[in-house]
């Protein structure tokens, strides 16, 4: 109980921070919004959009803001070293962890909320209509990239050119998650609805949180002390 | 867990080729006040840290009565650490960086604490404004209080006065020795040799990461201070390289 009431703690901190300067939300969704608005003007011809086009620029846009939002959300903690009082006080690595990653998927979820309306919009894609699938994709491959993000803007928070290393750290570790989300988004998106395949893109998302997740709180603790 | 002596033995700690600590050895008690004084750079601010457990010593030993830094959250629980930078958050008001830190340290009667911490920071009138609009010195005195809110065994002060004026001083100066009488353990590092005379009992210095004892005696703490720094460039003239 006191585990998740650390994570929880953690949490409301980040957002109540975020809630006062909205710098991390107003940034990462103008990128996410402006990403899948330039993307229009190259994957939709005549008012039809390039197949799976939608999908692939949907996963592009959440990763990319993705990015930002982990490095600004770590760079505070860094600016005023309140993360070495986070450090010093009894809370749990792994709840601190949690706490952290709880804060940034809540901040994706609304990024999401944006952009997935947007992206049904200008790719005239049919992202609701198989909605529970939808958000299982979202959910899962949102958690399983911050969590691997989560871990390594921590790991960074001291590197001299964080901005620089947690792109090129991130992404080639987290391909996987994002090929993923694309081919299940994908497979609810074309003509003939694939839903099994869906499921079994949403499955291996599954497996990749579990095993990012149970990675990061496994090597959170090491990583973070000098 | 509880302990009343810290013990510090041949503790060194490198930074690449850069030796921060040369085995250094310290021991304080409860109800002791120890200054730790040194030119820029000559490890103290290392010191407070790797006794904080926020860093490790490359090798040597530091003991807390009869535990080490494994202890985890128990131990961390007992220490108050103010560093140079305030570890408070600047979006924040008073109240709610004190009430997120009394929460994290488990504390009860959270509101009863945390409008006694402002009262004693003089900062109840502006307890709901952002931290951001407060000046150094008012966020000195917050600091301070965010330090000592869950009454630390060992308080580790990294240049508590910097900020503060003449009342918020003298202030603090009867805060610390309000833990001595408490029995806290209590190492200050400062620059402000003559804000901490008479108050420490003890005083040591850092230079090129060796320590050494600031005799005791009547003469201004300025005055047994250059003494000792002396001393310490006689027996270590350049600074340690790891090898």
């Amino acid at each position: 109980m006191t585990f998740v009431r650390d994570v929880w703690l953690v949490t409301r901190k980040d957002l109540l921070i975020e809630a006062r300067s909205k710098e991390i939300l107003y940034t990462t969704v103008f990128f996410a919004v402006a990403c899948v608005v330039v993307f229009a003007f190259g994957f939709v011809r005549e008012g039809r959009p390039v197949a799976d086009a939608a999908a692939g620029i949907l996963w592009i846009a959440i990763a990319f803001s993705g990015t930002l939002a982990l490095g600004r959300a770590f760079e505070r903690e860094r600016q005023t070293e309140t993360l070495r009082a986070l450090m010093i006080a009894p809370i749990e690595r792994p709840a601190l962890y949690l706490g952290k990653l709880l804060g940034i998927l809540i901040l994706l979820a609304i990024v999401e909320a944006v952009i997935v309306p947007l992206v049904g919009l200008m790719y005239q894609a049919p992202l609701f209509a198989h909605a529970t699938l939808m958000l299982g994709l979202l959910l899962s491959g949102t958690i399983g990239f911050a969590a691997v993000g989560t871990l390594f803007a921590a790991m960074l928070v001291r590197a001299r050119s964080r901005d620089v290393l947690l792109p090129v750290l991130l992404y080639p570790i987290t391909i996987p998650v994002i090929i993923a989300g694309v081919r299940g988004t994908a497979s609810l998106l074309q003509a003939d609805v694939d839903e099994p395949m869906a499921r079994a893109w949403l499955a291996m998302l599954a497996f990749f949180d579990v095993v990012f997740v149970t990675l990061a709180l496994w090597t959170f603790e090491p990583v973070m002390t000098d | 867990m509880d302990f009343t002596t810290l013990t510090l033995t041949n503790v060194t700690r490198t930074f690449g080729r850069r030796r921060a600590l040369n085995q250094v050895s310290l021991e304080a008690d409860a109800g002791q006040l120890t200054a730790v004084l040194g030119p820029n750079g000559s490890g103290k601010s290392t010191l407070l840290s790797i006794v904080a457990t926020l860093l490790s010593p490359t090798s040597g030993d530091v003991k807390y009565g009869a535990h080490d830094g494994r202890a985890g959250s128990a131990l961390r629980r007992r220490i108050g650490l103010l560093g140079h930078d305030l570890y408070i958050y600047p979006e924040l008001s008073p109240a709610e960086n004190l009430r997120f830190f009394a929460k994290a340290y488990r504390l009860t009667d959270v509101e009863r604490r945390v409008d006694e911490a402002l009262d004693r920071a003089g900062l109840t009138d502006r307890r709901d404004d952002a931290v951001a609009g407060f000046s150094r010195g008012m966020r000195q005195r917050l600091a301070v209080e965010r330090a000592l809110l869950h009454e630390p065994r060992l308080v580790l002060l990294d240049e508590p006065f910097t900020g503060l004026d003449d009342a918020a001083t003298r202030t603090l100066r009867e805060r610390l020795a309000g833990l001595r009488a408490a029995g806290c353990i209590v190492l200050l590092a400062t620059h402000d040799l003559e804000t901490v005379d008479g108050l420490v009992d003890r005083a040591v210095v850092l230079h090129n990461g060796r320590l050494g004892e600031v005799a005791g005696g009547s003469t201004p703490l300025r005055e047994r201070y250059r003494v000792a720094v002396n001393h310490q460039i006689a027996k270590s003239p350049n600074p340690p390289i790891a090898r």
